[in-house]
């Protein structure tokens, strides 16, 4: 059974329907990579699936459960985890504090700071900073530590490279990569479409709020993505 | 010509009451950015509750229906933030400052119904009139030092709350961004109603301090608002030192303009408002970041 079972989801982003009737699925220690034009529907893809974004119950199983329209405060305790596009860091705590606050729901597991730390050392220098005053990676790098520390099976991330160079986008991969399979399914939207396929083990592509494309990372080709990004 | 250190020494401890009933206006403020217009009103209510407890148990002391009263006003503050003020929470902040003025009203005209227009004081078996040396003929009363002390303790609690707890740092987190935080596992209804509870139950213990110091009406309530309002925005928003200094900011220059002539005394702690907004826009101490 997979982790993540999306069927026929359609959701609104405000007054406007983002989602068509989608299917995806996720299973139990899979890397996914969501790839799509601007205004696709991945952001209100993921925060359909963390609670942010109203959605139909029987749209959304996890784990085999109904989850859709659940508020978020719920679903972190079954262990979904979102990295928000833009960060959203706490402004006024340190970063150790934003860390901490990833903890808030108390599910058990084996995140804890000093493992955060082991995967980010440089979050270590800068614990009691105020996370507005790191660099963007390092933000990025807070954002995601939050995000692990509940302990997640599902882990989401919100175009994580956005804004940041390549050379700082690479650390971070780099970071995740030790992190994909075993106990934790990754969910990753990316726009820089290289990253997406050689990170994920599976790729969508969506376009206007639909499934244009669904493969093994390693057997689309470019032609079969271009066409599905842009439509034929 | 008074004595200027005596006036100023009791202008300080006025202004512990007015940071005392001012530390739950900026707490509900900071944490879910809610003018609460019925604090003032709030506060004289739990001086009548400390007065119906009072008779109704016989005790000869309101210090030992306090915490009683605290509880008792937790309660009304989380029931009230569950009930009614979260349904008015939204982007814009007219909308709970609309039904706090309803509630103050309907809490005002509810007390004149119930307890007349009559003054009232609570009795604090003799401490009321009691007073110590402090030395070189400066002389105070035993009641404003316990009101000082007491506002500063509570904004000690409430600071190390707000700083050095899991749940204080779910109130910065929900105030800084209440999406994500519930992407944490906050439960912001949940945590505001807390946040209320805390804010009332701080009431309580600053209506309590007022019906032993003076005599208080049903209709105190706005007057008591106002100091709170200005008391918070000299010390600047958000901040709880910078609310108890601007009590004190209040009550000295009401000392000061008292020490002139007693019609000077309200007028005083105006001037020294709108010359603190004229001055510094943002307060005294205001919250790092904004």
């Amino acid at each position: 059974m997979s982790l993540v079972d999306i069927r026929g989801l359609s959701a609104c982003y405000g007054d406007f329907q983002a989602l068509f009737d989608m299917t995806c699925e996720v299973g139990e220690g899979e890397t996914i990579a969501i790839i799509g034009a601007n205004g696709a529907g991945k952001s209100t893809f993921l925060k359909a699936i963390a609670g942010v974004v109203p959605a139909p119950s029987e749209a959304i199983l996890f784990d085999g459960k109904p989850i859709g329209g659940l508020r978020s405060m719920e679903l972190v305790a079954r262990g979904i985890a979102l990295v928000p596009e833009g960060r959203c860091l706490f402004a006024s705590l340190s970063v150790e504090e934003n860390l901490l606050m990833g903890a808030y729901a108390k599910r058990p597991g084996e995140w804890s700071l000093a493992k955060v730390y082991g995967v980010f050392p440089r979050l270590r220098e800068r614990r009691h900073q105020s996370a507005t005053t790191l660099s963007g990676g390092e933000q990025q790098m807070v954002a995601i530590g939050r995000a692990l520390m509940s302990n997640p099976r599902l882990l989401m991330c919100d175009e994580i490279s956005l804004g940041l160079a390549p050379s700082v986008i690479a650390n971070i991969y780099q970071a995740l990569g030790p992190l994909k399979g075993r106990h934790m399914a990754m969910l990753i939207v990316e726009q820089d479409i290289h990253q997406a396929v050689s990170f994920s083990d599976r790729l969508y592509c969506f376009q206007e709020g639909r499934v244009s494309l669904t493969g093994q990372s390693t057997a689309v080709t470019h032609a079969q993505i271009s066409s599905a990004y842009f439509g034929a | 010509m008074g004595n200027w250190g005596d006036i100023i020494i009791q202008g300080i401890l006025l202004g512990g009451l007015y940071g005392l009933s001012a530390a739950g206006l900026s707490l509900m403020f900071g944490v879910m950015r809610l003018v609460n217009v019925a604090h003032g009103d709030m506060i004289i209510a739990s001086a009548f509750l400390s007065l119906v407890i009072q008779r109704l148990t016989g005790v000869d002391s309101p210090f030992l229906c306090l915490p009683l009263v605290c509880v008792l006003m937790f309660a009304c503050g989380f029931g009230l933030q569950r009930l009614v003020l979260n349904r008015a929470l939204n982007a814009d902040m007219l909308r709970p400052v609309l039904v706090t003025f309803g509630l103050s009203v309907v809490i005002q005209n509810g007390m004149l119904e119930a307890f007349s227009a009559d003054s009232q004081r609570l009795q604090a078996n003799g401490l009321e009139v009691a007073s110590v040396s402090l030395g070189g003929g400066l002389v105070v009363g035993v009641v404003p030092l316990l009101i000082f002390a007491s506002c500063v303790a509570v904004t000690g609690v409430l600071q190390w709350i707000l700083y050095r707890t899991e749940l204080g740092r779910a109130f910065r987190a929900t105030s800084d961004d209440p999406v994500t935080a519930g992407l944490m596992g906050v439960n912001d209804r949940n945590l505001f109603a807390i946040a209320t509870g805390i804010a009332l139950a701080v009431a309580g213990i600053a209506g309590t301090f007022t019906g032993i110091r003076s005599s208080f009406y049903p209709t105190s309530g706005p007057e008591s608002l106002l100091f709170a309002f200005e008391a918070v925005i000299i010390g600047g928003l958000g901040s709880l030192w910078g609310t108890l200094a601007g009590g004190i900011v209040l009550g000295v220059a009401q000392g000061l303009g008292a020490g002139f002539s007693s019609a000077w005394q309200m007028l005083a702690g105006h001037i020294a408002f709108l010359v603190v907004l004229m001055v510094r826009p943002t307060g005294l101490f205001p919250k790092r970041g904004n």
